[in-house]
């Protein structure tokens, strides 16, 4: 990538506790105005990587530039900068409104601001209740209320879903694509790799502290074995279905009343015929690619 | 650095802090006060009993901020209080996180707090001193003590004297709250311990062996607030405190500047 199209890139950054390594020399390149999914199960290592980007915790090795801003000079690219870490965290006896004015004050943005960003999330009716009052649905609006303070060019979200009912998912994934649409980077990670799946168009994967996967989602996928579902009318047919998929030197087996058949999508017409020709009455045949999940255990191993 | 100590204003004027910690002030304050004139002719005394202060103390030049000198170091222990509480409530909120990522000057954070909560100080031992002063001014004539001397340009001096030495005191022990919440980054943990310590362990040292009031931190702080003590010189006070804010204030800063923030 051209180094003016990078909005996060970091070589080698590591951060060792002890004798543990939290994150081992991370490298990824993250693209100017992508939504980038950060994957990982819980305790991967993605919390550390986003904190050692924010200037809280200093890495042990390599290094990062955000902006084109080395990542030990945060001075230089904060004020660009908006982010929720590790949940909401506000002062429980101030209102809403009262948590955004004090940070709104300290980084030097508009009172105005607050206003606009309370409304983006949908907090403008209850901004003057205190914080200690809210829902934990609220109080996720309110963190990303306070990362959208400065109109950041990068925003980076730990975890932005926790608590959100589907509604309230459904709403941060639209206002994340439309900030994307407008050029915001959004650097956004989840545990909850359908989430991700939907609206990034970018994903660096994480595993043990190990960047396993950092591109395109489309090259992730692509790279990943198609596979062709297939149900039949008589659940005893489906031996049949697999002993077709195998003559022809698929991979296969049943699962759940369901065949799975390791193959392209354009072989599923042959085996239509094939399967037309033996009399077998088939009620789905859906030619799939893996999806985030199933590509995340394919590639690290992990079971699921 | 100004917008730090702004930000940090929102915190410190919400009315639960703010009327709560002046309220606390103002009850200690008239307390101690009224009790200078209302027990001035009780046999058990009216101050420390080893050191009854008189009719004619009060009726000096400095007798109008006597009461005020008396409850310095009670406003001192408010203000570890709330220092210390400000402090260390952003490591248990997790709210620090949020203010490094809007102002990443580590140093300057922790300057721009501090500003601010001294200015809170001084705003808590203003309204003491007026409240002092009315109560005193107030109770004389019942008490029998002639405020003559109160009014000159001495007693103005001894007036203006009182409000620094308090001011100075109270920022002291404040200062120390908001370097144990620095250090501790609990709230609870900070205010028990530095509480504990400032009101019974160093008087119980003092009990034990007169001779470590000459050095132990609380002592240097009250004799501030008191303008010196027979024990303690201001001059000695001053010092030492001086030394030990500094390099407490030392290990802090670079603490505070180098810690990583992981909560």
């Amino acid at each position: 990538m051209h180094p003016q199209t990078i909005a996060i890139s970091v070589q080698d950054l590591s951060k060792k506790y002890d004798s543990r390594f939290a994150v081992s020399h991370a490298n990824f390149e993250v693209p100017l105005g992508s939504i980038c999914g950060f994957v990982g199960p819980n305790g991967a290592g993605k919390t550390t990587t986003i904190r050692m980007l924010l200037g809280l915790i200093s890495p042990t090795g390599g290094s990062g530039q955000i902006l084109g801003h080395s990542i030990a000079d945060p001075d230089e690219y904060l004020k660009h900068v908006g982010a929720m870490i590790e949940g909401p965290a506000f002062y429980p006896a101030l209102s809403g409104a009262e948590n955004l004015h004090v940070l709104a004050t300290l980084g030097g943005f508009s009172h105005e601001r607050v206003s606009e960003v309370l409304t983006t999330v949908g907090l403008a009716e209850r901004a003057q209740s205190k914080f200690k009052t809210y829902s934990l649905g609220m109080k996720q609006r309110l963190g990303i209320a306070a990362a959208l303070l400065p109109s950041p060019k990068i925003l980076i979200l730990d975890e932005p879903t926790n608590g959100l009912d589907p509604e309230g998912i459904q709403e941060i994934r639209d206002l994340l694509r439309g900030l994307a649409d407008k050029g915001t980077t959004v650097f956004v990670s989840s545990h909850l790799l359908s989430e991700l799946e939907i609206i990034s168009d970018y994903i660096v994967m994480l595993r043990k502290g190990e960047v396993v996967f950092a591109g395109p989602i489309q090259q992730l996928f692509e790279a990943q074995q198609p596979f062709i579902l297939v149900r039949c009318e008589k659940s005893a047919d489906l031996e049949k279905i697999v002993a077709i998929a195998i003559a022809d030197g698929h991979k296969a087996h049943i699962q759940s009343g369901i065949a799975h058949i390791e193959g392209p999508a354009d072989w599923a017409g042959t085996l239509n015929k094939k399967a037309f020709e033996a009399g077998i009455i088939l009620t789905q045949l859906s030619p799939q690619l893996p999806n985030l999940e199933e590509t995340f255990f394919e590639m690290t191993g992990d079971k699921k | 650095m100004i917008r730090v100590i702004r930000a940090e204003w929102r915190k410190l004027r919400r009315p639960t802090l703010f009327l709560g910690t002046v309220g606390a002030a103002l009850f200690f304050t008239g307390l101690f006060t009224s009790l200078l004139f209302i027990l001035i002719d009780s046999p058990r005394g009216n101050s420390d009993p080893e050191n009854p202060v008189s009719r004619e103390m009060l009726a000096s030049v400095g007798g109008s901020v006597i009461g005020f000198s008396t409850v310095g170091s009670l406003l001192g222990i408010i203000a570890y209080c709330v220092f210390a509480a400000q402090t260390a409530q952003e490591y248990t909120y997790g709210t620090l996180r949020n203010l490094l990522v809007r102002q990443p000057g580590r140093l300057r954070l922790l300057a721009g707090k501090l500003i601010s909560m001294k200015l809170f100080a001084i705003v808590m031992v203003l309204i003491s001193g007026v409240l002092s002063l009315a109560i005193s001014y107030f109770l004389a004539p019942s008490a029998d003590v002639k405020t003559d001397a109160w009014f000159t340009s001495d007693g103005g001096i001894e007036i203006l004297q009182a409000f620094i030495n308090v001011s100075i005191s109270v920022i002291g022990f404040g200062i120390f709250g908001m370097i144990m919440g620095l250090l501790l980054r609990s709230p609870i943990s900070s205010i028990a311990i530095g509480v504990l310590w400032i009101l019974i362990i160093e008087n119980l040292l003092g009990a034990v062996r007169s001779s470590t009031l000459d050095w132990l931190p609380g002592s240097q702080l009250n004799a501030i607030a008191l303008g010196g003590t027979p024990q303690v010189t201001y001059f000695h006070a001053m010092s030492l405190a001086g030394i030990y804010i500094a390099v407490g204030g030392l290990i802090a800063a670079v603490l505070f500047s180098r810690r990583d923030v992981a909560n």
